[in-house]
């Protein structure tokens, strides 16, 4: 018999200690790789381990995120968190529990088939045996490998998964409790702002000390390696001051200032790029059909997390210790190590949570700031927190993207040949790889960079990532314009290139739908067989009494989209209800999803919700504006969408009780949101508006045009 | 160094500042230990650190401490604890109301401002009343409904 295929995340960290441990009595202590963002993968681990261990969930701590005596799974990013570190956990305590049961029946002298599991005690044909977890604790070794021949639960089994769990994070966060990084509070620590390179290459000319020390109102001190600065003191409030005041007593030298015409998406047509094409050639003469062929496309993004960064560390005895709220406190530790020039054994990352991130946004960067200037200091704990405008000006931005879909239409009005031709930045600048960490290109002596790679399609596709639509269409192919320099530093977002990739797509069946001159729904259940695809299409159809061929262009309008995340996590259907006259009013949202077996049914809708809202604002609102430099610094240069903006919003899951395995849900509903929306305004205007975000401009424009 | 006297939670206090200009939340924050109060943009725009001073809602992330010598401020400490909480508290527990969480300080004190003049607040009361809060997460319809609740089981005890 062949060995079973350990799950990703359990293969790469195969000994069961990495996971699981009985501490003390009564008590089991759960390590997971995944960090709690805000989107409670915390507590929906502690569902999977009280499961398969049959505890009940109360006797579950679940530590997270550290480099030491932990399972390393990378980032926590991709809604892979429940879909793959989640079934590790659940393999890692059904293998734990199955060492037990055999330990105990041989000392029972009794089959393990004999025994059964009730909240961490031994039962035999339903009598106590007097044995448990913690009697046999200290008899088994756990510092072996996971065999994965451990039965998982059966559905019908599961006692928490399935089951809306309350959030063990929250209730800090609710009485004002020392929930983040940003609360922490070090011994002797002392309080720092960098004085960032405004860019890759500028170099700093003169610093006016004098002016610094009387902006700051208080004690501070520079240090400094190269063109890496930092304003350091024990009073928050003065480093504070003289941070913000440096932009005018720092002078740098090679600053880049960026235009207006490098923010829009048609300016990466003009750039060097790599091209990939995945799928067949794109067939030169039409066959005979009718062509489509329509431009979509989407600005530079920022994550916006509501908190700007903040990082601590500590040089002590010749190890670094550093405190983050980054989604990988391992590659991060192999990127500081690098750049240190620092061994990995020497460094332990903690992480510690933050604001909701969404992606690769300034954590790691303040994280290494905090590090640097820790080694310059040795022995004094530093805490850095960046400014509003530094983490809105510095943190990496979402690519902006432009899509090209052609296709070939055939006798019924169908596609029968789809080309998704992209041109993008590259969606995955996290540090490592070909990309330093924002101190890094500031310090001296650093090793050159290879060429950074895209997020491989193994792993969802960056730019690429939901172009190929789901639909059934005879040839399909992507060509991908990677484009090498973009005017801001660019990496992971909420979903990378699925947002624009699936607004393109979307958007295009609608049009395909209307030449063909039907409905919509209709038109995208005639080309899809994928049975859960239907399932929520015709779900969400449903819910929202949609009216097939209800007659648009009033300004009210209806739109409905699909996608089924990296065409391998959640099938996700989104209707959208609006209104538009110079400005777009959401009046109501349906969504229908399937994410195989839900483990937090609860969780899983706000997450849903959450990317509705997310993708809303923006399609809605959101675009990096550059003018000399990055020219939205805050919330009145890079507006969000407000609470009086947000629709009511209804979610159905469905079959969250299935035996099917668990979907990726937390990046599922942005795609079909962004594109419903982009249907939804069509149908209202009797105008296709191609390029986010839909603002009022381009909205006057398009109907000025008409 | 100057002294300024106001009160917190109920409590009188005392600091003493190299710069009067200190902003308010600096001062609970790293002066008064009391973290619950976040920073989010120092630029009272974005509402994390939304307290009531005599009972009114402001953002205190630059308001300098010496504007507010004498006056009562409120934080999200004062609202309640685990073991007592504030009926909007409890709402937002029993409607998950948020997902990073780093926003919800500010908007439990807007939401106690606003049902303290308006008892009965429709949605888009609610709404209006959270506007100057940003919530980047998109937990905004359970935060809605969470006040919505808080309203009632406050009308019911009133």
């Amino acid at each position: 018999m062949n060995a079973p295929v350990l799950p990703g995340p359990l293969n790469d960290n195969p000994r069961l200690d990495l996971w699981v441990s009985f501490p003390e009595s009564g008590k089991v202590t759960i390590n997971t790789g995944r960090v709690e963002l805000g989107q409670g993968v915390l507590t929906a681990m502690a569902q999977i381990a009280a499961d398969e261990l049959d505890v009940a969930i109360t006797r579950v701590t679940v530590r997270s995120g550290v480099t030491d005596g932990m399972p390393n799974e990378g980032y926590t990013a991709g809604s892979q968190s429940i879909q793959f570190g989640g079934l590790a956990m659940g393999q890692a305590c059904a293998d734990v529990r199955a060492l037990f049961i055999a330990r105990a029946a041989k000392i029972l002298a009794c089959a393990g088939d004999e025994l059964a599991v009730r909240d961490g005690a031994f039962f035999r044909n339903g009598t106590a045996t007097g044995q448990d977890y913690w009697t046999l604790a200290s008899a088994i070794d756990l510092s072996v490998n996971a065999s994965g021949l451990a039965r998982r639960k059966a559905s019908a089994d599961l006692r928490f998964v399935g089951q809306s769990s309350a959030r063990s994070d929250l209730p800090a966060k609710i009485f004002g409790d020392d929930a983040f990084i940003h609360d922490m509070k070090l011994a002797g620590m002392k309080h720092a702002r960098v004085v960032r390179q405004p860019n890759k290459g500028a170099s700093i000319g003169t610093i006016d000390e004098a002016s610094l020390r009387r902006a700051a109102k208080g004690a501070i001190e520079f240090v400094r390696s190269g063109d890496f600065l930092a304003i350091v003191g024990d009073n928050e409030t003065a480093v504070e001051l003289a941070g913000a005041a440096a932009i005018n007593h720092v002078t740098w030298t090679n600053v880049e200032t960026p235009t207006p015409l490098q923010q829009e998406a048609n300016w990466l047509l003009q750039r060097p790029v790599i091209d990939r094409l995945l799928g067949p050639p794109e067939p030169s003469d039409a066959q005979g059909k009718q062509r489509f062929e329509a431009t979509y496309s989407r600005g530079y993004l920022a994550h916006a997390s509501i908190s700007p960064s903040c990082g601590l560390a500590q040089f002590k005895d010749g190890h670094l210790t550093v405190w983050t709220h980054c989604q990988g406190v391992f590659p991060l530790r192999a990127a500081l190590a690098r750049t240190l020039k620092l061994k990995s054994d020497d460094i332990t990352v903690r992480h510690v949570q933050g604001s909701g991130c969404y992606g690769h946004n300034g954590a790691d960067d303040a994280a290494a700031d905090a590090a640097v200037i820790a080694m310059l200091t040795p022995g004094t704990p530093i805490r850095i927190r960046w400014r509003r405008d530094e983490e809105f000006i510095y943190e990496p931005k979402s690519p902006a993207m432009l899509v090209k879909v052609r296709a070939l239409i055939d006798s019924a009005g169908k596609p029968a040949d789809w080309t998704a031709e992209i041109w993008s930045g590259n969606h995955n600048g996290r540090p490592g790889g070909g990309n330093a960490l924002l101190a890094g290109y500031a310090l001296p002596d650093q090793e050159p960079l290879p060429q950074a790679n895209e997020v491989p399609e193994a792993a969802g596709g960056g730019a690429t990532r939901n172009a190929d639509p789901l639909y059934d269409i005879a040839s399909k192919r992507i060509v991908h314009h990677m484009v090498t320099e973009t005017p801001v530093r660019v990496s992971a977002l909420r979903g990378l290139g699925a947002m624009p990739n699936v607004f393109a797509l979307e958007c295009a069946i609608d049009e395909l739908a209307e030449r063909a001159g039907v409905d919509p729904v209709a038109y995208r259940l005639s080309i899809t067989t994928d049975m859960r695809a239907r399932a929520v299409i015709e779900k969400v159809a449903a819910m929202a009494n949609w009216q097939a061929n209800a007659p648009g262009g009033n300004g009210a309008g209806r739109g409905i989209a699909f996608a089924r995340y990296k065409n391998r996590a959640a099938y996700s259907a989104v209707i959208v209800d609006l209104e538009v006259d110079e400005e777009i009013r959401l009046r109501r949202v349906w969504c229908a999803t399937d994410g195989g077996l839900i483990v937090n049914p609860d969780g899983a809708v706000n997450q849903l919700e959450g990317g509705v809202i997310q993708s809303a604002s923006w399609v809605l609102k959101e675009q990096v504006r550059l003018d000399g430099g990055t020219a939205s610094f805050d919330w009145d240069t890079y507006p969000v969408l407000k609470f009086s903006e947000v629709p009511p919003i209804d979610i159905a899951l469905i079959n969250p009780t299935s035996s099917d395995m668990p979907l990726g849900v937390g990046e599922a509903t942005a795609g079909p949101t962004a594109a419903a929306i982009g249907n939804a305004v069509s149908h209202a205007l009797g105008i296709r508006l191609r390029d986010l975000p839909l603002t009022r401009e381009r909205i006057m424009a398009a109907l000025l045009k008409e | 160094m100057t002294t300024i006297e106001f009160s917190v939670n109920g409590k009188p206090v005392s600091v003493a500042l190299d710069n009067e200009d200190t902003p308010l939340l600096d001062v609970l924050r790293n002066d008064l230990g009391l973290m619950g109060t976040r920073f989010g943009c120092g630029l009272e725009q974005c509402g994390c650190c939304m307290v009531l001073i005599d009972g009114q809602p402001e953002k205190c992330c630059a308001k300098p401490v010496s504007s507010i010598a004498g006056k009562n401020v409120t934080t999200v400490e004062g609202l309640g604890t685990p073991d007592a909480p504030h009926p909007l508290q409890q709402a937002f527990l029993d409607e998950q109301a948020g997902q990073c969480g780093y926003c919800l300080s500010g908007i439990l004190i807007s939401a106690k401002a606003l049902l303290a003049v308006n008892p009965s607040p429709t949605r888009t009361e609610i709404a209006l009343a959270l506007d100057g809060n940003i919530c980047r997460c998109g937990s905004h319809n359970r935060i809605l409904r969470a006040v919505e609740k808080a309203a009632a089981v406050m009308r019911v005890r009133a």
